[in-house]
């Protein structure tokens, strides 16, 4: 009960400030890029949106990053409010296909985690380029009917005792990141890779194998493959909720993550309406109801705050401790792409 | 060409028409495609910057891990190919000289049945087998006193056994055609006049019916070559393999134009291997 009365209040609250900010200024139609089925596009929050502001807002997608700048670059003006991973925020900036954001007229902006809403990649130079919207982590995931006690370190990874039992993701960038999370380098920036390589050649005899969709993934745990593994915090969830004995870590050593940011193109009409539609975005009110429905976690610490106490987001990634811990992927040039590749490969072919 | 008559000609032009135009557009066309890929900078639908080059055949060669992963698939393919003849062969020959009226045609079916699956079903029920705690470790325990632990699963055996499964029956039905065609009566013949089944296996029934099984270990030993999808769901960490390294150019990397180099090169080493093969083909024949 006083969970619902909770929920009302910040409902309401945030109803007001909403109306209170923005009270049907003039309508406009808001378009909308962003991947299908990913909140924006929730027929709740259109129809909740347009009674509140009286904007309608109508969906484009995109099914690919390069995609995404593609639609921004040869339709200027088709847009007013994209979906933009902070990695590639300061691509579109750079390129002028996004706005800065006037975030004085967005009263839910202020509640932002601190580290993510103030994200560097969002952020720069003051500038708000990218509000922060969503995010997850690629983590340390345990059998905890297998592991105990549970671990706090990603040297688990390399425990023998786990030898033969231990999986990563196919992925030479993701294995690159989280070696050298645990030779405490910048994930993004490794000075050593000698000291990675070397980290990842003791890792090989441990793993069993390698999983490359969430479905390998929920395979080979139920299977007893693998007891300790690196994971996605979305498909962590999923995989609860489907009964499997896992539980979740964000390690001392720190986590990946990803951050999805809603940006302006520089050639929308409708700045303000656009403004509007992303404080809406990040409001308790909707995050709550969208996540019942499985969401990623918000960067709106009120919103996270609003979940139910019981909530995957809320228990993994809820803790502001365990957001400072989170190291976020910026983008990598063609030729570090190309060398991670390789070394992957090499890794992968003589263990 | 020989023809009786320009009628006859004609109509074979006619029936082998749509064949050809078939074979043109969905292997050629396809195949010069990616010869034209092969030799590009980048693939034009990625980027608008390319140009002709022959840097990805040279990155098969400035890389060892290439020349390594390629003898690794040549090996594989070579178990593989023997295996399959090992096994296929006998029953090739019980099949085609033993079992006579319907239990034949019942046992030709169990054969085939395979082929009829979907091969990615095939390979995901090795999986669901050859798990630990699969359903062939749980069967070995319950008939065995002491408890016996196979982990097949993700090695370079699962691979090798989920590769026999899904070729032998091209190497049975190549055999089991020219094991039939042998007439009766040379068989009869040795027997009567005294010689054990050994040699007329190695002087009778092997040399007649070498076309066949040389075809079907032919069609066995190429595509294993290539093969990468099984190894990918059976063989873990062990499943890098030179068609799996193609793939990734293709699906994971989006580099066509390597992806294209790596397989033309597989191709001519294919093409080598049967040339330097093909004195002993032509006398099988």
């Amino acid at each position: 009960m006083r969970l619902i009365t909770r929920q009302t209040a910040l409902a309401a609250v945030g109803a007001v400030m909403l109306c209170g900010s923005l009270a049907f200024a003039d309508a406009a139609e808001i378009r909308v890029l962003n991947w299908q089925g990913y909140g924006t596009d929730e027929s709740f929050a259109v129809d909740a949106f347009a009674k509140k502001t009286g904007n309608t807002v109508v969906h484009d997608y995109f099914t690919s990053e390069q995609e995404m700048l593609t639609k921004l670059r040869t339709n200027p003006g088709a847009y007013d409010v994209v979906l933009v991973n902070s990695a590639f925020v300061k691509q579109a900036k750079d390129e002028g296909l996004i706005a800065k954001i006037d975030t004085s007229d967005m009263p839910n902006v202020k509640d932002l985690s601190p580290n993510l809403g103030k994200e560097p990649n969002l952020v720069v130079g003051g500038d708000t380029y990218g509000v922060a919207w969503t995010w997850g982590v690629t983590s340390l995931t345990v059998n905890k009917d297998k592991v105990s006690p549970l671990p706090t370190s990603l040297a688990v990874l390399w425990d023998p005792q786990y030898a033969g039992k231990v999986s990563i993701r196919d992925d030479g960038i993701e294995a690159i990141q989280f070696a050298a999370l645990a030779t405490g380098q910048d994930i993004n920036d490794p000075k050593d890779l000698d000291a990675i390589k070397a980290k990842l050649k003791a890792l090989m005899p441990q793993v069993k194998a390698f999983w490359g969709s969430e479905n390998d993934w929920n395979q080979f745990f139920s299977a007893g493959d693998f007891y300790v593994s690196t994971y996605w915090s979305g498909g962590a969830g999923r995989s609860i909720a489907k009964g499997l004995p896992l539980k979740f870590i964000v390690p001392t050593e720190g986590a990946v993550g990803w951050l999805d940011s809603l940006a302006i193109p520089t050639a929308s009409k409708n700045q303000a309406a656009a403004r509007a539609f992303i404080n809406y975005m990040i409001d308790p009110e909707f995050y709550v109801q969208w996540a019942a429905k499985g969401s990623p976690m918000s960067a709106n610490a009120k919103a996270a705050a609003a979940l139910p106490d019981t909530s995957f987001n809320k228990v993994t990634l809820g803790d502001p401790a365990v957001v400072a811990r989170v190291h976020f992927v910026k983008p990598l040039s063609e030729d570090t792409r190309k060398k991670y590749l390789e070394l992957w490969q090499d890794m992968k072919a003589r263990q | 060409m020989a023809f009786a008559t320009r009628t006859d000609a004609a109509r074979a032009g006619g029936m082998l028409t749509p064949a050809y135009v078939w074979l043109a557009a969905a292997i050629f066309l396809p195949l010069s495609a990616m010869l034209f890929f092969s030799m590009l900078s980048a693939a034009p639908f990625v980027s608008s910057d390319w140009r002709f080059t022959t840097a990805n055949y040279a990155a098969f060669f400035s890389r060892s891990l290439y020349p390594y992963l390629l003898a690794r698939s040549l090996g594989l393919s070579a178990i593989v190919t023997a295996l399959c003849v090992l096994i296929g062969y006998p029953c090739a020959y019980v099949l085609a000289r033993q079992i006579r009226g319907r239990s034949r045609e019942a046992l030709f079916l169990l054969i085939i049945l395979p082929f009829w699956s979907n091969s990615l079903v095939r390979i995901f029920s090795w999986a669901i087998v050859l798990r630990g705690n699969g359903f062939l470790e749980v069967a070995i325990n319950a008939v065995l006193p002491f408890p016996v632990s196979l982990s097949l699963m993700f090695s370079f055996t699962a691979i090798v056994i989920g590769l026999v499964h899904s070729y032998l029956p091209y190497v049975v039905l190549t055999s089991y055609l020219a094991l039939q065609a042998i007439d009766d009566s040379l068989v009869e013949a040795a027997r009567s006049l005294g010689a054990p089944f050994r040699t007329i296996l190695w002087r009778i029934l092997l040399p007649l019916s070498l076309p066949g099984l040389v075809a079907g270990a032919v069609l066995i030993f190429v595509p294993v070559a290539g093969s990468f999808m099984e190894a990918r769901i059976l063989g873990g960490r062990a499943g890098t393999l030179y068609g799996t390294v193609i793939e990734d150019q293709f699906v994971a990397v989006f580099n066509w134009p390597l992806g294209a180099a790596l397989s033309f090169i597989l191709l001519a080493v294919v093409f080598v291997i049967l040339g330097v093969a093909s004195p002993v083909l032509r006398r099988a024949r």
